[in-house]
């Protein structure tokens, strides 16, 4: 069972949420998750445009390792930042298993909607990032 | 999960004899009913925590236990390093030290009752919970570090609390070893202004009453009367501990294949206790666990600020902290001999028996208070720690209900606005930063806290002392 929301999903999982980004390119799938993580914080997007940009950069040991390192280092600069992101202009490298880009989105304090849940940090369980049917698919559990 | 696989060795106690490459044999403490209920991928982590390097007598699952991250959640391991024993991300979890203190106020339910909505408001507007909430402490990297060293100490000498609660927390509000140099800056910049606040997801704020004891004399001990009004925090490391997990994961996985240790699931992943690795997790994981002894102990102070307002008759005595996502160094008996292992618990209480040094004098003769986190609407639990438990789980026991249905499940099924409403005409105050996460959290989304509990004390685990209902509880 999940619930797909223009290109990302959350998933079911016993405790947690799992959380599942597809698009054409491997970047688009990891925005596409990305935005999966972030729609467990905040359930609509606000309508105005992002407000604030921050520079994301991450490199991990394999191609799942990085989409978890990735969504952890999203995490961490929202954390620091006071912010959810939901835009993303990224380049990966498929040697070196690297990221590096930019993510944009809005701080906490304008946004006007009601906040959902904090994610504490995305995990290896379920993780996959995969092309399959034509389209690239990033995923993993992430503990809230 | 199903029983057939599982061998009855004793009272709510079922095993897995060693098999493959299982080191030790798997153990799950349960009742027939609970291990039923139970995720098959229990056993599955388990088996693979049998499989370590190190590891002694047994891997062992708690009664509440579920899937998890490496471990599963509920799940209790010691090693010993003179054997080549490890220490594993998966032990502990992204959440270093989550866990709960509760206090006595001196006060009744009846003293209490009339000011519940002014003390629920109180406590929603002075505790800042739910995403992105920020604390009055600003600290730069080095001031927090002396959070990582000192942990309640340092709050406690910084005013927020008194001396006397140090006693009352385990290794006495500070956990040696703790070397800042092993947390990375990120970890310190994303806490800079976490320290005391509460968080969200399952964390807590409750105001409880003591609804019926069963170990009068334990009860006696703790403090503990009928109609008894107590508070209860449960919160963690916030984002320190996260960050440390989420940076340990990919150190510890490089070390795992240094030394070739074959890892099964990536959340496994370790590195000998006694190799430089190992030991900088360690240093690491000391230093969340300060980080949450020192965030315990100024949510503390800031509930001690909302009562000396309201009810200034009130006298909040910390009965005693636990924490439940460790590692930590343990003398116990095994083999016939006394060994130093490294016990890790994830999602699983430290539980000491009678005797044990470690306890405050008070609590020698009844055992460690193990406090039993259940849901708003139902119950949580205060135990003691028996000299059974020292003998078959190193001295630990359950940690909370465990979830029924996942978060999504609960999402479909329930309505925050509806969960409170419905808690409201039982006469439960909720505050919540987050409707979604009071669906997320509604009682109905987790297992029976008194089957887990009662399972507990039958396996010999600890013994049941009280009964806490909760009044009014504030939710992140």
């Amino acid at each position: 069972m999940s619930r797909e929301r223009r290109g990302f999903e959350t998933f079911e999982h016993g405790a947690d949420i799992g959380v599942r980004g597809r698009g054409s390119t491997l970047e688009e799938a990891f925005a596409s998750g990305a935005r999966a993580m972030f729609s467990i914080v905040l359930e609509s997007p606000p309508s105005c445009p992002p407000s604030c940009s921050v520079p994301v950069s991450c490199t991990s040991f394999d191609m799942e390792a990085l989409f978890v390192a990735w969504l952890n280092e999203l995490l961490a600069q929202a954390d620091m930042e006071r912010a959810v992101f939901w835009e993303f202009a990224i380049e990966i490298d498929p040697v070196e298993f690297a990221v590096q880009g930019s993510a944009s989105g809005w701080r906490l304090d304008d946004i006007e909607a009601e906040l959902g849940v904090e994610v504490k940090g995305a995990t290896f369980t379920l993780a996959k990032v995969e092309h399959m049917d034509g389209e690239w698919v990033a995923q993993c559990v992430v503990d809230v | 999960m199903d029983i057939k696989l599982l061998k009855e060795c004793g009272e709510n106690c079922w095993e897995i004899p060693c098999q493959g490459d299982m080191r030790v044999p798997a153990r799950i403490f349960a009742s027939r009913a609970l291990i039923k209920e139970m995720d098959s991928k229990v056993l599955e982590q388990l088996m693979n925590v049998a499989s370590l390097p190190g590891i002694v007598k047994a891997a062992m699952a708690m009664p509440d236990a579920h899937w998890g991250y490496g471990f599963p959640i509920g799940g209790v391991a010691a090693f010993d390093p003179a054997e080549g024993g490890v220490i594993s991300v998966g032990g502990v979890g992204y959440d270093v030290s989550c866990g709960v203190r509760t206090l006595l106020t001196g006060l009744t339910r009846e003293e209490v009752v009339s000011k519940l909505e002014e003390l629920a408001d109180a406590l929603f507007s002075s505790v800042p919970a739910g995403v992105g909430s920020e604390g009055a402490i600003k600290l730069s990297p080095a001031k927090l570090d002396e959070v990582l060293v000192g942990g309640a100490m340092w709050a406690v000498s910084r005013g927020y609390g008194e001396s006397e609660d140090l006693e009352y927390v385990e290794e006495r509000g500070c956990m040696p070893g703790a070397d800042p140099a092993a947390v990375s800056d990120m970890a310190k910049k994303r806490q800079h202004r976490q320290v005391g606040t509460l968080g969200s997801g399952n964390h807590y704020l409750e105001i409880q009453y003591v609804d019926e004891i069963y170990d009068r004399s334990a009860a006696s001990a703790f403090g503990l009367e009928e109609q008894a009004v107590v508070v209860s925090i449960h919160c963690g490391s916030r984002a320190l501990g996260h960050q440390i997990g989420t940076d340990y994961i990919q150190v510890l996985g490089r070390a795992a294949r240094k030394y070739n240790i074959p890892i099964k699931e990536k959340e496994l992943v370790c590195a000998p206790i006694e190799s430089d690795e190992g030991r900088s997790y360690f240093k690491a994981v000391a230093c969340g666990i300060n980080c949450a002894l020192a965030n315990r102990q100024v949510l503390t102070h800031l509930v001690r600020q909302v009562f000396d307002r309201l009810l200034p008759k009130a006298q909040l005595q910390l009965i005693y902290d636990v924490s439940h996502n460790t590692c930590k160094v343990e003398e116990h008996e095994a083999g016939g001999a006394k060994r130093r292992l490294f016990v890790h618990r994830k999602g699983a209480t430290r539980a000491f028996g009678p005797g044990r040094s470690e306890l405050p004098p008070r609590y020698r003769e009844a055992g460690q208070p193990v406090i039993i986190g259940g849901t708003m609407g139902t119950a949580s639990y205060i135990l003691a720690g028996s000299a059974s438990g020292e003998e078959l789980t190193w001295g630990s026991a359950c940690h909370g209900a465990g979830r029924a249905m996942s978060r999504r499940q609960a999402l479909k099924r329930w309505k925050g606005k509806k969960v409170l409403a419905e808690l409201a005409h039982q006469g439960i105050i909720v505050r919540s930063a987050s409707m979604r996460g009071a669906a997320e959290e509604a009682p109905g989304a987790y297992k029976d806290v008194s089957q887990v509990v009662d399972a507990t004390h039958a396996a010999g685990l600890a013994r049941k002392v009280a009964r806490l209902r909760p009044l009014a509880c504030v939710k992140g």
